[in-house]
């Protein structure tokens, strides 16, 4: 819950700022260990968003799957879930995470006409 | 008409740059701030309490923060020891952030402050995303709730500095497995030490006390292979 309340704040104050007073889409990336559970996300999303600029709006939840790597060997693996985090081939704790713990709200989706425009941050019309 | 912004906001990095700054803050005091996070029920308050007799029968100046969703009976039983206790009802948010943790401590926390224990709402999962400042983040799990805890919560135990077992005196009572639980945490957190507690026996409680000494101390904490610095910092 406190993930989905936290991305409508974010959003909404984006669009505060972009002068914009409706939200039609969220997308948001996802790691496989960020601790998100997909479908509590998006019920507590659609929650989180009744009264404010993004009521109604669609979230996209793009997951990001863990991959590690291991400092001794260099193996490169996919973590899985749950997560293997020793190095599968040599055993030893020197792992590190390359991708898994994203959450990171990509794009969204302004619905309306904004009071001015974006030139910079605009990446395409629809 | 619509348009699609590019916003590339991580959702985490307002909380994780407050809780920097709480880190500095807090060690420009000379104070060091413990987090315990579990499930509801693991023991954190019954191992706490111990934790705050033993740290002021050694001339330790300790506090407590305890955050729960209703009720102030962790603060009262942790108010026995005689240490400085503070309660903060979250209101129906299931987990502290650094930045509410830092209002709260704001006017409250003693001066002379050397250990600040942070008992965290009853939660594994929400608590996890947020660092709160911590130098010593523990994750404890009862000898009741299976060995399998580490996998059911992978990024809880993943992010732990330290592992604690807790109610040990039960142990064998209810077939708890430590092997098996060492090898879960092994899987999700290599490296990681597990401590082995009981509240009603005492087990443990120096020992925790002495982790987040060194932690105080500067000495080297153990870096979960989950511990990415960038994970939620723009790319
Ligand atoms: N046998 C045994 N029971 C314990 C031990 N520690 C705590 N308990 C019991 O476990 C229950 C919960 O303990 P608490 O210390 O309140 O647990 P908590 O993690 O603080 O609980 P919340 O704050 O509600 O999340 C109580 O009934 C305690 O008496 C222990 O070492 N051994
Ligand atoms: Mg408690
Ligand atoms: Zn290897």
């Amino acid at each position: 819950m406190s993930i989905a309340m936290a991305v409508v704040e974010q959003v909404a104050a984006a669009a505060r700022d972009a002068g914009v007073d409706s939200v039609q889409q969220v997308r948001l990336e996802v790691g496989e260990l960020a601790g998100v559970v997909p479908d509590a996300l998006d019920f507590s999303f659609e929650l989180a968003c009744a009264g404010t600029a993004l009521e109604g709006a669609e979230l996209i939840a793009e997951p990001v799957p863990g991959r590690a790597r291991c400092e001794e060997c260099r193996a490169e693996w996919p973590t899985g879930m749950p997560p293997q985090l020793r190095c599968p081939r040599c055993a030893v704790s020197t792992g590190q995470l390359l991708s898994g713990r994203e959450l990171r709200i990509t794009s969204v989706r302004w619905a309306g006409e904004p009071e001015e425009p974006e030139p910079v941050r605009v990446r395409e019309e629809c | 008409m619509c348009r699609v912004v590019d916003l590339q906001q991580s959702v985490l990095a307002k909380n994780d740059e407050y809780a920097q700054r709480l880190r500095a803050d807090m060690a420009a005091r000379g104070a060091t701030v413990v987090n315990l996070l579990s499930s509801p029920g693991s023991g954190k308050t019954a191992l706490l309490e111990l934790e705050l007799s033993t740290a002021r029968q050694r001339g330790l100046t300790v506090a407590a923060l305890t955050a729960d969703l209703a009720t102030e009976n962790d603060a009262v039983r942790l108010a026995r020891s005689g240490a400085p206790v503070k309660q903060v009802l979250t209101d129906g948010l299931c987990h502290l952030e650094a930045r509410m943790l830092a209002g709260h401590l704001d006017g409250w926390l003693p001066e002379a402050t050397r250990l600040l224990f942070v008992e965290n709402v009853g939660n594994l999962v929400c608590p996890a995303s947020y660092d709160l400042g911590e130098s010593l983040r523990v994750v404890l799990a009862s000898v009741t709730e299976g060995e399998d805890k580490p996998l059911k919560y992978p990024t809880a135990f993943g992010l732990a500095h330290l592992v604690v077992v807790t109610k040990t005196d039960i142990a064998r009572a209810v077939g708890f497995d430590e092997a098996a639980f060492r090898a879960n945490v092994a899987q999700v957190n290599p490296g990681v030490e597990v401590l082995l507690t009981s509240a009603r026996r005492g087990q443990g409680v120096g020992a925790l006390l002495d982790r987040a000494l060194a932690a105080g101390d500067g000495a080297e904490v153990h870096r979960p292979v989950m511990a990415v610095p960038s994970a939620h910092h723009h790319s």
